[in-house]
């Protein structure tokens, strides 16, 4: 067991690396970034090393608990800081170190002709190092640490470019969103304390089955609470569209093969909690399903090749949230579906980073086209990405996404018609709207000016990108064709997480399988065959057409922060305006006028009666009702 | 323990030291122009008397009073000069003793000349005045460890009115433009706060049976128990002195005013330590003293803590003064504290004690890192800023850090406490810890908005006039700020080191804690 208790390293390295970076400030600029990849690619050594010795070991042994500290002993509430390397944990540690590295190194050439590349390395390490965290803390305390710094690390980099206003807004509006999600985790902690005394994962699955349905329904709530802001779920959604502020390695980082998929680990994780509560399961897989169609409907509509791919990245966690919520069924199908998205769609960020190299950081379809003639390997990786995603046999996305519409179709009662039909419908909007944002790149005329045509807009000169960003392009690209058939072979992705995910039967979808996959296939040749007709056999208009009334909505993501405006933000900023101005005229000149004696009794009253009285009572009314509640409720 | 160590009066020498300093810069005319390094000096000796104590201090007694000293002093009405601390005590005084040099060094520039003094005059009234800053900091500090350490009610009342006045020099003479109205704000709603106590103080004596040691905490307890009318007007005496000074809502109104106005040096001092007082008297006092009528309160008191939390955080964000918003997230903090002192679980207890260290060191680098920027840019109104993170990086970069300290994003101080006072609220009772969660939500945005404002944005061109709606600024070109200097650096990499230290390794204080807040929290639990 000798390499599982150095797994600390894993997220050592990648942290000191940060710290270095930061306090060196200007003086490591020269090779900060080499430093940067070369912690990240320790990591990942170090967490293959991990994988093989868990191999090595039989199903049973594959779990470990690392202790490190005594982090908080505060007496009745005692959190150890410990690492938990098991199967789950390892997967993920994968995934981030070895993703994470390839975008490193893309990332050495695509910001190379930022002065502050640096920064942005230590920011990426900070990132691997809280990832880590997250995936492999032994206890709700510790992974909300990583969880928290995840979000950290987010704000850092969407807000990377922040001496534009609007990424500085994105970059807010996105650790704000997470932090209403983290609400969530902290009441879910509160309650397992009151309910088990502990916060650890060993204590708290191990007594879930003797505590009441209620308090594991309100834990259930608070953790799919949590698992929409982190991963960008209905009602939460709205921050990751803002996010593509971001540098485009971060996006295929942060915002699409790691972070955003860590409600899902949440709750595949807190498996033994959803057991217990059917009410919080079927919650999340609403989620899943009503965030699949959002995301899907919305990446029909947009031209911004990142926000489309950022819709359908909603949409795919969307796929897993459902089969999460699905319970131990849906669990390993959620985590499979998570790694192959994992590279297919930071292959596809990557790819169009590099279409965004070659065209001048133009992020714009309408002004793409016949790309695939000036970028072979982009065109190529991009084509291996989109064949995934759509689910074509034998692509990665296939075996991962079939897998979770046919637990769709699982179960009794209105449950599986539903969800199975959801997940049937988005598979072939996913064709639609993938297919759409591929042809629009790379087929059809080109819509760009080179020079020599009349085409409006500044001249472009496309060309492929260094090998630097070509090669990671390559790797994923690779992962993207055939990680998923890899793994389904024997079954061995699945059976290799079941001791975390617990062994399930085989269970008979409503019904029969081979009706569900030619009809998956069926639709998704439709929605393809779509994209075809419209976006690559015609001209594609420059202008966007005004659209139908659906389209409009989605372009305006079905109205999401119309919405946030409406009910939180302008009222939150109209109470917030009323509130320092009573505190000004009236808390503060009531307090002085208690002590100004019967004259300036006098005059505040006077005041009072020129308009402030109604916010005043209304305030005081407020304090009085809230007060009475709680002092009612804690008497109960 | 080393007993050579343990037997030294220790508290008294810490106590009295910085008084006798401060007494021979102020008197001693060629000691003033190196008043600024003597002043130094003496809180690092300072530092180190209370590391060494520390080092003396039995932890695994932690919830005892230790290094105790019991002079008779008035013993006509039975007080006495008795000092020793606990483990919550003893952290305190560590907290006081740890920002005096911090405030000093970041503070080396701070005080200037007025305008209007004649060239020849300039350079003696420069030192008068540095060297009256210096004492009052250093009379302040012999105050602060004096309270933390008081173990007679009397004597803790005296300390309490006594630490008016170096405070209200110090906002009233060198504060900004309208220091003298702020200074008496502060002075009236203290003494108004104090004089309540003092009625409460005398009352105390009368249900006792007088005579020598009659203010001693030790000989105090459970006050007019048979009496719970009585207690609670007693206990209410009290309470209400220490939420003005805490501050809570609705008797909050004197700090953002006194914040705006005080150097950025002296605002540390009073939110970072001296209004620890009101929460430390809070536990120590009013707990034992009237545990039946705090029990009765407590709902009620939780209520308001509450609505601070909310109110504090809502009014932050609406702030435009960024001294202002610091204050005002302030009230939101305290209220997280005197929650958890109320809600009687020794987990929130723990918290709540942890958080009084712990928002000091964090506040002190968020008032001291926005004061180096609001003297460099002549405004404290944050809307004269834009993309100051491409102008003074590290600056930024500390701020940003100090701010997440205090949005109690975890790995750093702020966290532990807010989540041991959550949890510990939620088990007392659900909806303690469903309300009060709202202020994580409401600290990103008034941290973060806060951030926005001023750091990110583009950078304003060189002369280019700040636009402010209505009102004409003159204040220096944004874009040739420097950033922050070496001795700025070292002024802010105590309290980082802290603040790193409380976040991700706090046992060492937790130890200290956690004896004392079972015991207080106790207190609650069998009253109730």
């Amino acid at each position: 067991m000798d390499t599982l208790n150095l797994a600390w390293l894993l997220v050592a390295i990648p942290l000191v690396s940060s710290a270095v970076l930061l306090l060196l400030g200007r003086g490591s600029d020269a090779w900060g970034h080499w430093l940067g990849v070369l912690a990240s690619a320790a990591s990942a050594v170090l967490a293959i090393v991990i994988l093989v010795q868990l191999l090595g070991l039989g199903a049973d042994d594959r779990t470990a608990n690392v202790h490190l500290f005594d982090w908080i002993p505060a007496g009745d509430l005692t959190v150890s800081a410990g690492l938990l390397v098991d199967p789950l944990s390892v997967t993920f540690a994968i995934l981030i170190t070895f993703v994470g590295t390839l975008i490193h190194i893309y990332a050495v050439a695509y910001m190379s002709h930022d002065v502050d590349r640096r920064r942005f390395f230590a920011y990426l390490n900070l990132f691997i190092a809280a990832m880590l965290v997250l995936v492999l803390a032994d206890s709700y305390a510790l992974l909300f640490l990583g969880w928290e710094g995840v979000g950290l690390a987010s704000y850092l980099l969407i807000g990377f470019w922040n001496q534009n206003t609007e990424y500085a807004v994105a970059a807010k509006k996105a650790f704000v969103m997470n932090r209403v999600g983290d609400m969530g985790m902290l009441v879910a902690m509160m309650a397992m304390f009151a309910t088990f005394g502990a916060v650890d994962f060993d204590t708290v699955f191990g007594a879930a089955d003797g505590a009441g349905e209620g308090a594991m329904t309100l834990i259930g709530l608070m953790l799919v609470l949590a698992a929409c802001g982190k991963s960008a779920q209905f009602p939460l959604q709205a921050w990751l569209g803002d996010a593509m502020a971001g540098p485009t390695p971060v996006s295929a980082l942060i915002h699409a093969a790691t972070m955003v998929t860590a409600g899902v680990y949440l709750i595949v994780r807190s498996g033994p909690i959803f057991e217990q509560t059917p009410t919080a399961q079927l919650v999340a897989a609403i989620v899943g399903a009503v965030t699949l169609l959002f995301g899907a409907i919305v990446g029909c509509a947009k031209d911004d090749i990142k926000k489309v791919l950022a819709a359908s990245t909603m949409s795919q966690i969307g796929y897993m949230m459902l089969a999460a919520g699905l319970g131990p069924i849906g669990y390993a199908f959620a985590i499979f579906h998570l790694i192959t998205h994992g590279f297919f769609k930071a292959g596809m960020f990557l790819g169009a980073g590099s279409v965004m190299h070659g065209m001048g950081d133009e992020v714009n379809m309408r002004g793409f086209g016949n790309l695939s003639r000036y970028m072979k390997v982009t065109w190529i990786t991009f084509m291996a990405g989109w064949l995934a995603i759509i689910g074509i046999p034998p692509f990665s996305g296939f075996w991962s996404k079939d897998k979770i519409i046919e637990s769709a179709f699982v179960g009794e009662g209105w449950q599986p018609w539903v969800f199975g039909t959801v997940a049937l419908v988005g598979a072939g909007i996913t064709a639609f709207y993938m297919s759409r944002l591929f042809f629009m790149t790379f087929h059809g005329k080109a819509r760009w000016n080179d020079g020599k045509n009349d085409l409006p807009g500044p001249e472009r000169t496309p060309h492929e990108s260094p090998a630097l960003m070509t090669v990671p392009m390559i790797v994923l690209a690779i992962g993207a064709i055939g990680l998923g058939g890899l793994l389904t072979i024997g079954d061995s992705f699945v059976t290799w997480l079941e001791p975390v995910t617990g062994h399930v039967e085989h269970h008979e979808p409503v019904l029969p399988i081979p009706v569900i996959m030619v009809t998956t296939i069926v639709l998704v040749l439709l929605g393809a065959g779509l994209a075809w007709r419209q976006y690559a056999a015609s001209a594609v208009p420059v202008a966007p057409p005004t659209g139908s009334v659906l389209t409009r909505a989605a372009r305006a993501d079905l109205y999401q922060d119309a919405v946030n405006e409406g009910v939180f933000m302008r009222p939150g900023q109209h109470l917030t305006r009323t509130l320092v101005y009573t505190d000004t005229a009236v808390v503060d000149g009531a307090v002085n006028g208690l002590g100004s004696g019967t004259l300036g009794w006098g005059e505040r009253l006077r005041r009072l009666q020129n308009g402030f009285v109604r916010s005043y009572a209304a305030v005081m009314l407020i304090g009085v009702i809230g007060a009475l509640v709680v002092v009612l409720a804690s008497r109960v | 323990m080393p007993t050579q160590f343990a037997d030294l009066p220790w508290l008294t020498i810490l106590i009295v030291v910085p008084t006798v300093v401060a007494a021979l810069i102020w008197l001693v005319k060629p000691l003033r122009r190196a008043a600024r390094p003597i002043g130094l000096a003496t809180s690092v000796l300072v530092l180190i008397g209370v590391a060494l104590m520390a080092g003396a201090f039995e932890t695994a007694d932690a919830a005892e009073v230790q290094f105790t000293q019991t002079v008779d002093w008035i013993s006509a009405i039975g007080a006495s000069y008795a000092v020793g601390v606990d483990g919550m005590g003893l952290t305190l005084v560590a907290l006081a003793a740890l920002l005096v040099p911090v405030v000093l060094i970041a503070g080396w520039n701070e005080v200037t000349l007025p305008s209007g003094i004649a060239a020849d005059r300039a350079e003696d009234s420069l030192a008068y005045r540095r060297a009256g800053f210096v004492s009052l900091v250093l009379v302040l500090e012999s105050l602060m460890i004096a309270i933390f350490a008081a173990q007679d009610l009397f004597l803790f009342y005296v300390i309490f009115e006594a630490m008016l006045i170096p405070v209200y020099f110090l906002i009233g003479v060198y504060g900004g433009p309208n220091r003298r109205g702020a200074a008496l704000k502060f002075l009236l709603y203290s003494l108004a706060g104090g004089l309540v106590m003092l009625a409460g103080v005398i009352a105390v004596y009368f249900q006792t049976d007088g005579g020598p040691g009659t203010y001693l905490l030790a000989n105090l307890g459970d006050i007019a128990s048979d009496n719970p009318t009585l207690q609670m007007w007693l206990f209410l005496s009290f309470f209400i002195a220490f939420a003005v000074k805490a501050p809570m809502f609705p008797v909050h109104t004197w700090l953002p005013d006194a914040a705006a106005q005080a150097t950025p040096g002296t605002s540390t001092l009073l939110v970072g330590v001296l209004d620890k007082v009101g929460t430390f008297g809070m536990i120590a006092i009013c707990l034992p003293l009237f545990p039946g009528a705090a029990a009765t309160a407590a709902p009620v008191i939780i209520v308001l803590a509450i609505i601070s939390i909310i109110y504090g955080g809502l009014v932050a964000i609406g702030q435009n003064d960024l001294m202002r918003m610091i204050a005002f997230s302030s009230v939101s903090h305290f209220g997280f504290i005197v929650m958890g002192v109320f809600v009687g679980t020794q987990t929130a207890m723990v918290g709540a004690m942890l958080y009084m260290v712990a928002h000091g060191v964090t506040i002190a680098a968020l008032f001291l890192i926005s004061g180096f920027l609001t003297q460099r840019g002549g405004s404290q109104d944050m809307r004269t800023y834009s993309g100051m993170q491409r102008v003074t990086r590290v600056l930024a970069g500390t701020w940003l850090f100090a701010g997440l300290a205090s949005l109690a994003l975890p790995g750093l101080s702020g966290f532990v406490p807010e989540y041991l006072v959550l949890i510990g609220s939620f088990e007392a009772h659900w909806a303690y810890g469903a309300f009060a969660v709202i202020g994580v939500v409401l600290s990103a945005l008034y941290i973060l908005l806060a951030y926005q404002r001023v750091f990110t944005g583009p950078v304003p061109e060189a002369g280019a006039p700040v636009e402010l709606t209505g009102e004409a600024l003159d204040v220096p070109d944004r874009a040739g700020l420097k950033d922050l200097t070496g001795r700025e650096k070292w002024a802010i990499v105590p309290l980082a080191l802290v603040v790193l230290f409380l976040g991700l390794y706090p046992a060492p204080v937790l130890e200290l804690l956690s004896g004392v807040a079972d015991q207080f929290a106790a207190i609650l639990g069998s009253a109730s």
